[in-house]
């Protein structure tokens, strides 16, 4: 009766402040919610976005892949690894919205949180300038937070377009190689289809692993191979990736090596896909051709 | 136990043994209930068992409130599941365990000797690696069970070509089995290894996370796959018992003892191949229960069968019980792999016994 009451003020009124939004979520399921209040995130890039579009406050747990901000897995209750959820334990958080990375695991976990009736919506990996997009417009038409998400999709736009344009002025493309870590000698580097790969595109240079896909662990005389102009690295507190690489015999030999271009970023910063891409991007792309940033003279990181 | 039996133990007298697995058997029993009520009392939710008349009452009335609902999804479709698959996984493992125990007449078997886990994990390993590209069919076809049936098949499929091949002469050769067993096991895990080197970092993580076990994904549609299982491991069990005992003193002695050596050994074989490949298909690789559940018990009350089985299947469905218990309440909300937890609590409590009472048992 309640129900009733409350949908006929809400076409009295308009309905537009509780009738709740659907969308239709990466998974090709419309899921409706009613209630955006308290939202789980899970995904790094999830969380990302929405403390971007300043509703850190409706967040109410993460999950251990949300880095950054760092506040967000100091601050809030954690579910665990994105793959490895527990439907109780997911439910416990007392969440009225789920917004879940697709990458989201295990299958059998996820299904079960699907029937549960919290609406289990799942976000889009979106690995490209336009996925960004996308990306923070789903999130913020779920969260109903459209005019925030715009303001925000608006912003990414102008900074794809900015460093598209400092892109074109590239006159030669690096090969470059992205290594995801060093283990006893053996690097694994980004393939195709990676968040790597993507990145490296925006960056405007070309991946030098392009001929694998995934994350591969790859011997030196392959590596050899793959001709890098540069390298690009994650940068970790205490590892020792890029002496490790310089030393190994299969980067010596690259101009890479012989340079001793490698460059170390934040991982998250730079594959996370969320709202600090565009930067990201640019931040690579100034370190791989220097002479761009020099002639534009942007601001400094 | 009486005061006059010879104190040193291994020396016990069979009446005081048959006592004391009385004793043990009962005890088991009070165990595996009480851990059943922890288990479907105890979770991140903080909901308790002093929900389940309301739910029931709800589900009889058909109230729809909307934390009624909540306690019925955890209680009834999140637990109840969770802690009937924990029981049968735990029960099935100790079992499996304590029978490859008795057959190899070798106190370190595990199902592992006659290539269940690891054709188990190989297939595990190839739906995961290859989940994308040449299993694509297979996990269109079988969803979010493809994993699970992957592993059950590949398990069995495995057990079969080892017994086809110490079989062939007709009699089942166990000292064949064995070492055809580790030349198997040995191969699935290097197939196993090019998988995993062939696949990406997510993938990498995830045949980590399966390799350590874990509940989480419990559900009734496995509850219901398992349950076959677990009914011809109880149809089989008794039949088995006279077999194992025989074979305590010798396959030859088995076989002058009018034991049907051949029928048992396949029977034993099949059963665990069974058993063993829908605890893992369920609940990935849970390692530890089918060697300390079994040594435990005849530390405690000798290697009589009659004993050794049933006693295995409660302590072995309690054990899982409350390691699934800690592994979702001590990081809660996340959880942690069961096979953590299990090796955790299951290797000190082991080593502590061998070290009072000497490694007897199977010898």
């Amino acid at each position: 009766m309640l129900v009733a009451l409350g949908v006929a003020l809400g076409a009295i009124t308009g309905a537009t402040a509780d009738a709740g939004t659907t969308v239709r979520d990466a998974g090709g399921r419309d899921v409706q919610i009613t209630d955006g209040s308290r939202v789980l995130s899970i995904g790094g890039d999830v969380t990302e976005i929405l403390y971007a579009l300043g509703l850190e406050s409706r967040v109410i747990a993460v999950d251990t892949t949300s880095q950054f901000p760092p506040e967000a897995l100091k601050q809030k209750p954690n579910v665990g690894y994105m793959r490895a959820l527990s439907t109780e334990g997911v439910l416990s958080v007392g969440a009225s919205l789920i917004l879940a990375s697709e990458r989201s695991g295990p299958p059998e976990v996820v299904k079960a949180l699907k029937q549960t009736g919290v609406p289990y919506v799942e976000v889009p990996d979106g690995l490209s300038s336009r996925g960004v997009i996308e990306k923070v417009r789903f999130v913020a038409s779920a969260m109903e937070a459209t005019s925030e998400g715009e303001k925000l999709a608006q912003r990414l736009e102008e900074e794809f377009a900015a460093l598209a344009s400092r892109g074109a002025a590239i006159k030669r493309r690096l090969r470059v190689l992205f290594v995801l870590n060093v283990q006893n000698g053996r690097a694994t580097v980004g393939g195709a289809g990676t968040s790597a790969d993507a990145i490296l595109e925006l960056a405007g240079a070309d991946n030098a692993a392009a001929s694998v896909s995934g994350f591969k662990p790859i011997v030196d005389e392959a590596l050899l191979e793959m001709m890098p102009d540069a390298i690009v690295t994650m940068r970790r507190s205490g590892s020792h990736d890029t002496d490790q690489l310089l030393a190994m015999r299969g980067v010596m030999g690259t101009l890479a090596g012989v340079a001793q271009r490698i460059v170390a970023m934040d991982g998250l910063y730079l594959l996370g896909f969320g709202p600090r891409t565009p930067a990201a991007a640019l931040d690579l792309m100034r370190q791989l051709y220097p002479e761009t940033s020099s002639a534009n003279s942007g601001p400094a990181r | 136990m009486k005061a006059s039996a010879v104190p040193v133990p291994g020396f016990a007298t069979s009446a005081d043994r048959a006592a004391r697995g009385r004793a043990l058997l009962t005890a088991a029993a009070a165990l595996l209930a009480l851990t059943t009520l922890l288990s479907l009392s105890v979770g991140p939710t903080g909901i308790t068992l002093a929900s389940l008349p309301r739910v029931l009452w709800a589900a009889f009335t058909g109230s729809d409130s909307a934390a009624i609902a909540r306690e019925q999804l955890v209680l009834l479709d999140i637990r109840l599941p969770r802690t009937l698959l924990g029981a049968f996984v735990g029960a099935l493992l100790a079992v499996a365990g304590a029978m490859m125990q008795g057959l190899f007449r070798n106190p370190l078997a595990d199902p592992g000797l006659i290539g269940v886990s690891s054709g188990a994990a190989l297939a595990a390993v190839a739906t995961i690696a290859l989940g994308n590209g040449l299993a694509l069919p297979w996990v269109r076809t079988f969803g979010i069970y493809a994993l699970p049936f992957a592993a059950f098949v590949g398990g069995l499929a495995t057990t079969f070509a080892l017994v086809a091949i110490a079989g062939r002469h007709g009699q089942l050769m166990i000292g064949t089995l064995l070492l055809a067993g580790i030349a198997i096991g040995a191969l699935a895990g290097a197939l196993s290894g090019l998988l995993a080197y062939v696949s990406d970092d997510r993938e990498l993580r995830d045949l980590t996370l399966w390799s350590m076990g874990s509940l989480s994904g419990a559900s009734w549609p496995k509850v219901i796959a398992v349950l076959p299982f677990v009914g011809v491991v109880a149809v089989a069990v008794p039949r088995l018992i006279r077999g194992l005992n025989g074979f305590l003193l010798g396959e030859a002695e088995a076989f002058h003892l009018g034991i049907d050596v051949e029928a048992a050994k396949r029977l034993a074989i099949a059963v665990t191949a069974g058993a063993v490949g829908a605890a893992v298909a369920v609940a990935g690789i849970v390692g530890f229960v089918g060697i300390v559940v079994p040594h435990v018990i005849r530390l405690i009350a000798g290697p009589d069968h009659r004993v050794v089985l049933p006693a295995g299947a409660l302590l072995g469905a309690a054990l899982v019980l409350v390691a699934d218990v800690i592994a979702r309440m001590l990081v809660r909300p996340a959880e942690l792999p069961l096979g953590i937890v299990m090796a955790a609590i299951g290797a000190p409590v082991f080593l502590h016994l061998v070290l009072r009472r000497g490694v007897g048992g199977v010898e």
